[in-house]
C-alpha cells in the first residue's frame, strides 16, 4: 500500500475537526497509511489568488515541495487546497517565467520543486485507487432511514481536475451507494455554496445556502451528505439565520462522506466526530 | 446599492485595459470572446451581480476599465468556475475575475470598509505573519474591521463552535514562520 503525506489545510484543522477525524478513521479502517504533511502552511484559498497571484502559487508550491522531499503523493480533504494545488501545478507547468521565480523563491529556504508531485482528493483514492468492491468489504452497519443528496460543490470537480464530470460528477454518489446508503438525485449538486460570501455579503450567501437546501428537501433527502469545509460550514453553522431570513424551517444535517462511510463501517460516534455538528445526525447512527 | 450610469464617450474609454487583462496570467484568451452569454448563464450569482460576467467581457474589451474595476461583480465572484468550464472559447472567466480584482486593490478604488478586501487584507497579513490561519480570529477581524454590529449577531454561533471544539484561541502557526516571509520576498507585487 501506497503512503501519503497528508495536507489538512487549516479548515479541517479548525472548523472542520470533525471531517479530519471522520477521514483519518476511516482511513485507519481502509488500511491507507498517511502522514501528516510536516510544518505545512495555508493554500491561500481562494483569498490569496484575489491579492497576489504569484505569492499564491509560491505558497502552494512550499507545501508540494515538502511533499516531493519525501516522495509522497498529497492527500488534500479541503477543496479549496486541492483546487489550489491542481491549479499551481498546471500554472507552472504552462508559465516558465512562474517556475522560474517560484523556483528562485524556494531555494531562498532550502526546497526545490519538479512539478511531479500528485495531489489526490480523498473520494480519488477510495474509489480509483481501492475500487468499490474493496470498500465494500468493510461495511457492517446498514445505514436505513438516510436519504442523502450528495453536494459536491465546486471546486473539487472543476477546472483543473479530471476527477468526474465538472457539472454532474457522480463519483460520491457510487462510493455513498455502494456502502449502502441512497442516495437522491441532486441536480444543484454543483452550485456554489457562495464560498466566503457568507461571511462578507450575508444576503447573498443565505440565499444561496437556502435554495440548495430547500431543493434536497424537495428531492426527498433527509440529510446532506458534503466534502468540503465550508460547504459543511456554509450549509449547516448558518442554518438558523437562513431560517430567520426565510421563515423557513430547517433542521438539516450535514455530514462528511467520511462519517457517512464511518457509520457503515460500523466506526464510533466519537472516532467520526458526531458529537461535533450544530444540527445533530446521531439518530441515524446504525444499532 | 445604487447604481448610477453615465454615458461615455469614445475618447474616455481605455483601450489599454483589454491588453492589461491579457497580459495576466489565464488572461490570454480574454479576445475570443464571442457573446454568447453561457457564463452568465451558469453563474450562480450572476442576479445578484451589477453586471453579469458576458457584460463584463463585453465591457473589457470595450475599455469601460472605471465601471469593471468599480463593479460589484468582480467581488461577488465566489470563484466557482462554472463559467471556466462551459465557456465555448476557453476563456478562465475566473481567473480573469481575480486578475480584475487583483486590479481594484492595486489601484486602490474598492471601497475600504466593503468586506470582501477586508477579508482578503485581513486573511493574507494572517498567511504571512504565521503561516496558517485560525478561522476564529479572522472573522472576529472581518467582523471588527468591516461590520462590528454583526459580531452580535454572530457571537452565540462562535460560542456554539467553541464548545463543539470547532475553534482554537491560539493563532496557528508553522515551525518558523520567518520561513515565509524569507519565501515571499521579492515576489510581491510583481505580476
Ligand atoms: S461563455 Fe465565454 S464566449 Fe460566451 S460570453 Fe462568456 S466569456 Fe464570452
Ligand atoms: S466563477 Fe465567478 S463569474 Fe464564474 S460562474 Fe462562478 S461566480 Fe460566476
Amino acid at each position: 500500500m501506497k503512503e501519503y503525506a497528508y495536507f489538512p489545510g487549516c479548515s479541517v484543522k479548525g472548523t472542520a475537526k470533525a471531517y479530519e477525524e471522520s477521514l483519518l478513521a476511516v482511513f485507519k479502517e481502509l488500511g491507507i497509511i498517511w502522514n501528516e504533511l510536516e510544518d505545512w502552511n495555508c493554500c491561500g484559498a481562494t483569498i490569496y489568488m484575489s491579492v497576489d497571484e504569484t505569492i499564491s502559487f509560491t505558497l502552494s508550491s512550499r507545501n508540494m515541495a515538502l511533499a516531493e522531499k519525501n516522495g509522497k503523493d498529497i492527500v488534500a480533504p479541503c477543496s479549496a487546497c486541492y483546487l489550489v494545488l491542481k491549479k499551481t501545478k498546471d500554472y507552472i507547468e504552462k508559465y516558465p517565467d512562474l517556475k522560474e521565480k517560484i523556483k528562485n523563491s524556494l531555494s531562498s529556504i532550502g526546497l526545490s520543486y519538479s512539478g511531479n508531485t500528485i495531489v489526490k482528493h480523498p473520494l480519488e483514492i477510495f474509489v480509483n485507487d481501492m475500487g468499490l468492491n474493496e470498500i465494500k468489504r468493510h461495511v457492517r452497519k446498514p445505514l436505513k432511514e438516510m436519504k442523502i443528496a450528495p453536494y459536491y460543490g465546486c471546486q473539487i470537480v472543476r477546472p483543473y481536475t479530471d476527477v468526474d464530470n465538472p457539472i454532474y460528477p457522480e463519483i460520491m454518489d457510487s462510493l455513498l451507494e455502494s456502502i449502502g446508503a441512497s442516495v437522491v438525485e441532486y441536480p444543484v449538486k454543483t452550485r456554489c455554496c457562495g464560498g466566503s460570501l457568507t461571511g462578507t455579503i450575508e444576503e447573498v450567501g443565505l440565499r444561496l445556502n437556502y435554495i440548495l437546501i430547500e431543493e434536497a428537501i424537495k428531492r426527498g433527502a433527509n440529510c446532506i451528505a458534503v466534502l468540503c469545509p465550508l460547504c459543511q460550514f456554509n450549509l449547516e453553522a448558518y442554518q438558523e439565520s437562513i431560517n430567520k431570513m426565510y421563515k423557513s424551517n430547517f433542521n438539516m444535517p450535514i455530514l462528511y462522506f467520511t462519517q457517512v462511510m464511518g457509520m457503515a463501517f460500523g466506526l464510533s460516534k466519537q472516532s467520526l466526530g458526531m458529537k461535533r455538528s450544530i444540527v445533530s445526525a446521531e439518530h441515524f447512527y446504525p444499532v | 446599492m445604487q447604481i448610477k450610469r453615465n454615458i461615455k464617450y469614445e475618447s474616455e474609454l481605455d483601450k489599454e485595459f483589454i491588453k492589461e487583462v491579457a497580459s495576466m496570467y489565464g488572461g490570454e484568451e480574454v479576445y475570443n470572446c464571442i457573446q454568447c452569454g453561457t457564463c452568465s448563464g451558469t453563474c450562480p450569482i450572476s442576479l445578484y451581480m451589477d453586471y453579469t460576467p458576458r457584460r463584463i467581457m463585453a465591457m473589457i474589451r470595450s475599455g469601460f476599465k472605471d465601471e469593471v474595476l468599480k463593479s460589484f461583480t468582480i467581488w461577488l465572484c465566489s470563484s466557482c468556475y462554472s463559467c471556466t468550464v462551459q465557456c465555448p472559447m476557453n476563456i478562465k472567466i475566473t481567473d480573469i475575475m481575480y486578475a480584475l480584482k487583483r486590479m481594484a486593490i492595486e489601484e486602490n478604488i474598492c471601497p475600504r470598509k466593503f468586506p470582501i478586501p477586508v477579508l482578503a487584507r485581513e486573511f493574507t497579513k494572517m498567511v504571512r505573519n504565521y503561516g496558517r490561519i485560525n478561522e476564529g480570529r479572522l472573522t472576529t477581524k472581518l467582523f471588527f474591521k468591516s461590520n462590528p454590529f454583526k459580531i452580535f449577531n454572530y457571537s452565540n454561533l462562535g460560542m456554539k463552535l467553541f464548545k463543539l471544539g470547532r475553534i482554537k484561541l491560539m493563532p496557528e502557526t508553522i515551525k518558523n514562520p520567518k520561513e515565509i516571509k524569507t519565501l515571499l520576498k521579492g515576489l510581491e507585487g510583481k505580476k
